[in-house]
């Protein structure tokens, strides 16, 4: 392997710095095509059940077992600490601030970016490999409009639903471990939570990070589908791509989420 | 068959979600849909509300009968306003009633105690209770025990 020449190098970074905002134009007005083409909507109806089913109802397990545990946990270390201040009723406000706020909107969004996202691509990767896209294309039949758009919608719908059940299951999980086995009162547990929480501040701004990482997610993992080398590796990279860029999108995200949401109090 | 399942799981898992969010409004942050209608106003004019907040409990024997609504200062007498709201069902409160800010264990939140009083004359919406009690404020408390220290050791 020959020495690269500096003048050489800076044109390697140059060009992998044109590549990412090809990439990021490229997948702006993908999602851009998708959103606004033309939809029929009769048989497209179909669509979506079929892929909310495959990519909402599907997830539920792993997000009710994982709300359930988190909950679970958040309860009996809140309470350790806690009880040595004599304040273990709090445990119910910790619970339900940290789940709204943060745990709740982002683990659904990690787990949905392992869970649906991953499938997602590798889904249409392989559909993109095996040439069905553009067999549909040849037939007259948009797959951006048959093929994408479905999928995009039905993660923007099921992920900010599979958040708000993570939230309660974990409330509720909490419930389970504070109030029937730690013995926390459990008048004052959900005193603690009710006079805490605020429906805009709390609820509302949670459902608002919930719908941002969805939009965010599936938008990360459908573009990779489609824009995947389309080869058996392609597939493997584009898939581990969805996951990195999702899980590192979702984080940064809720950073710059919560410093505008709760950053000036 | 096979699309009438699916779409049924799609239906049951839609409407999952939406229950979850009417939950999260309804048990979790105690929005309550019917108690805007039945509430009245109360005023009380504190020296010192250190660490009151709106959305405080206002109770009465312990019970939580309103919140907290409005906290300001009032400009004339330099005092804090605390507006609060109060349920219906307790509109029997004497006019010379007491409110006083009281914390809610060592660490816990503060809230306002309102205590009975004796008079005929019963507070209506808009009335401002007369007779209040601040709270209690740490530092004040150990400066004055300080200055008396201070001072026994210069008569002695």
């Amino acid at each position: 392997m020959h020495r690269r020449s500096l003048l050489e190098q800076i044109a390697l970074l140059g060009r992998s710095a044109i590549d990412v905002v090809e990439a990021m134009g490229r997948s702006a007005l993908f999602l851009l095509h998708t959103m606004l083409g033309r939809g029929g909507a009769g048989s497209s109806f179909q669509l979506l059940m079929r892929q909310i089913h495959s990519i909402g109802v599907l997830s539920l397990p792993i997000i009710v077992v994982s709300g359930l545990f988190i909950g679970m946990v958040l309860a009996l270390q809140g309470y350790n600490i806690l009880v040595s201040y004599g304040s273990e009723q709090a445990v119910g406000q910790l619970v339900a601030l940290t789940l709204l706020r943060e745990l709740g909107p982002v683990v659904t969004g990690l787990l949905f970016a392992g869970r649906a996202g991953s499938a997602l691509t590798a889904e249409i990767g392989n559909m993109k490999s095996t040439e069905q896209l553009s067999s549909l294309e040849t037939i007259g039949v948009d797959p951006l409009k048959y093929i994408i758009a479905p999928r995009l919608w039905a993660g923007f719908i099921s992920m900010p639903l599979l958040a708000a059940i993570f939230n309660v299951v974990g409330i509720w999980g909490s419930a389970m471990v504070a109030v029937d086995w730690l013995g926390v009162y459990e008048g004052s547990f959900w005193a603690s939570m009710q006079s805490s929480v605020d429906l805009y501040d709390d609820v509302i701004n949670g459902a608002i990070k919930g719908v941002v990482f969805a939009f965010v997610v599936t938008w990360i993992a459908v573009f990779q589908g489609y824009d995947c080398e389309p080869t058996s590796e392609g597939i493997g990279r584009a898939t581990t791509r969805t996951v990195v860029y999702a899980s590192l999108a979702v984080l940064g995200l809720d950073f710059i989420l919560t410093a505008l949401m709760f950053g000036d109090n | 068959m096979q699309t009438r399942t699916l779409e049924t799981g799609v239906g049951l898992f839609i409407l999952a979600g939406m229950l979850a969010l009417l939950l999260l409004a309804l048990r979790v942050s105690g929005l309550t849909v019917s108690t805007n209608g039945d509430t009245y106003k109360l005023y009380a004019y504190f020296d010192n509300i250190a660490g009151l907040t709106v959305r405080a409990k206002v109770t009465m024997a312990g019970v939580a009968i309103g919140k907290v609504t409005a906290i300001d200062l009032d400009r004339n007498s330099y005092t804090g306003r605390v507006t609060m709201e109060l349920e219906r069902r307790v509109d029997n409160l004497p006019s010379d009633s007491t409110a006083s800010i009281l914390t809610a264990g060592l660490l816990g939140e503060k809230y306002v105690g309102i205590s009975v009083g004796g008079e005929e004359e019963l507070l209506k919406n808009g009335d401002s209770i007369q007779d209040t009690q601040s709270a209690l404020v740490l530092e004040d408390l150990i400066g004055k025990f300080l200055m008396n220290s201070v001072n026994k050791d210069k008569e002695e």
